[in-house]
């Protein structure tokens, strides 16, 4: 599936007059290709993300889809921050969740749920309550919920923010482990910069409000990756190049109010 | 430095405390009722009210009055509360809807719902209904307001997580705004069942021909100062009782919030 976003720009009605958050953002994203989004919080990548998953219409512009599945087949997933898991269901059930959306009859949707349950090494959690979870388990959980309704493209909005550095690690090599076996498209939101070079093949960097796009930067880094390798001394510049672009516009939006 | 006391004892102490300091009240009473110290005309003492309490129960009358004020509290409840819980899901979910009626709740919640005793009386008759319709009219306020507060507060979170794997409405609600509601729902029918007994008993009091209000206030009546204890004592019993039930239930429809013992959260 190939993605296109073609000027998108949205403007928030606000008690205290119109808020642009995205001006004008254009660019496609390969089919499997792993796109990261780095910039200044409040730029603007939520929104994008809310824009191409459908949850939000755009002001102007548009998000073309090629090759995407008919009406009625889950097209995408969303991964949130803080996982939004269901408090109230079950771990297999919060991972069930989006298949029972789509009118899976219980039978399937608890079969494929617990081997994807299974796969993340939770199997002895399928009945607990995400309240009785760590909070890198339950990211996990929220991971697999979007994977197991298998949609070509996984939307992923700062989903390791939470977590510790080491429990992030972890989870970043999981989540490329996964992603290798099933090929979808990601758009990874994040405001961790490694974190970006480690999983994306493509970064793009966005301006402060209204988020715009700065500059896309290849990551010419070989799949599959190890992350806990050592790296090669080019992902060093690349990380500098980057924080040299970001680190005016996060400077500028430190002075703009919300 | 003092030493603390052993584990053992504390344990004792609060497993066996609030008995002790029951049974030491009584005590007190039974003591001070029998020396003269306080009017047994006022305050008989607890063994001659056990004794009377005992003989009506096994008079039977007594079970048929209760069984009666029993039967109004739950169709009270049951229709007040449910009531109130369905609008207050609807009010809830829909902000313009909820801006409409908000003002009606804020006007009406607070009128003492015994002051419309009369007109209940006028309305259905001095059957049962209108002990039913004023314990209703009681239960439904606290579960509309708690259930609208419980919608309310749900996480935004969780209506963009139904939203993104495309839930419609009904699934929402039955998924997201019904669950995410129940702990101040529940916490609405507590206070819902109480007032519902409250408001019983005040209306036996003054208008029915049986049910427990009707024994205490007969009782009072006939200056048989024991009856009124008695009947005071199974109304209190009775209430313990709907709280410990509620209480149950509600461990049984949220299992998620029994055994919660989290590090992270």
């Amino acid at each position: 599936m190939k993605i296109e976003c073609q000027q998108l720009t949205k403007v928030y009605e606000a008690t205290n007059g119109p808020l642009s958050s995205l001006e004008d953002v254009t660019f496609s994203v390969d089919d499997r290709e792993f796109v990261g989004i780095v910039g200044p919080s409040g730029c603007g990548k939520t929104t994008l993300l809310k824009l191409i998953a459908g949850l939000l219409e755009p002001t102007s512009g548009r998000v073309i889809m090629s090759g995407a599945p008919a009406e009625g087949y889950p097209r995408s997933s969303m991964v949130f921050q803080d996982h939004g898991l269901f408090p109230w269901m079950t771990v297999l059930d919060n991972v069930a969740f989006g298949l029972q959306m789509y009118g899976i009859d219980r039978a399937e949707r608890r079969d494929r749920a617990r081997a994807f349950v299974d796969r993340v090494g939770l199997s002895q959690f399928a009945d607990s309550y995400p309240g009785q979870l760590s909070v890198g388990m339950g990211q996990r959980v929220g991971i697999i919920r979007a994977f197991v309704t298998d949609p070509p493209l996984l939307l992923m909005d700062e989903p390791f923010g939470a977590l510790d550095s080491q429990t992030r690690l972890v989870l970043q090599e999981e989540l490329l482990r996964i992603w290798g076996e099933y090929q979808k498209v990601v758009i990874f939101v994040t405001h961790d910069i490694d974190e970006a070079i480690r999983l994306s093949d493509r970064i793009l960097v966005m301006t402060g409000r209204p988020g715009r796009i700065l500059e896309e930067v290849p990551i010419p880094l070989d799949r599959p990756r190890e992350l806990t390798r050592r790296k090669p001394a080019a992902v060093g510049e690349i990380k500098w190049h980057i924080w040299g672009l970001l680190e005016e516009q996060v400077r500028k939006s430190l002075w703009v109010a919300d | 430095m003092r030493e603390a006391a052993p584990p053992e004892f504390s344990g004792q102490v609060e497993r066996w405390g609030p008995a002790l300091s029951a049974l030491a009240v009584l005590a007190a009473w039974e003591l001070a009722s029998r020396t003269g110290a306080i009017s047994p005309m006022f305050f008989p003492p607890p063994s001659s009210i056990a004794v009377v309490l005992w003989r009506m129960l096994m008079g039977g009358e007594l079970l048929v009055d209760l069984g009666i004020t029993i039967a109004r509290v739950i169709a009270g409840f049951v229709l007040g509360a449910g009531l109130g819980m369905l609008l207050g899901m609807v009010m809830g979910s829909s902000p313009r809807l909820g801006a409409q009626l908000d003002p009606w709740v804020a006007a009406l919640h607070p009128t003492p719902k015994i002051a419309v005793l009369p007109l209940i009386l006028v309305i259905f008759g001095i059957g049962e209904a209108s002990k039913i319709m004023l314990a209703a009219l009681g239960a439904f306020f606290p579960m509309l307001i708690n259930t609208i507060a419980g919608v309310r507060q749900i996480p935004h979170i969780y209506f963009e997580v139904a939203d993104s794997y495309g839930a419609g409405r009904m699934q929402t609600f039955a998924r997201v705004v019904v669950p995410g509601s129940l702990p101040l729902v529940m916490a609405g029918a507590r206070i819902s069942a109480n007032v519902a007994l409250m408001l019983t008993i005040a209306a036996e009091l003054v208008a029915a021909q049986r049910g427990l209000g009707q024994v205490i206030w007969f009782a009072w009546q006939t200056l048989r100062i024991e009856e009124v204890y008695a009947g005071l004592f199974v109304t209190s019993m009775l209430g313990i009782t709907f709280a410990y039930l509620l209480e149950r239930f509600t461990r049984w429809v949220m299992p998620w919030r029994s055994g919660v013992r989290n590090a992270s959260r």
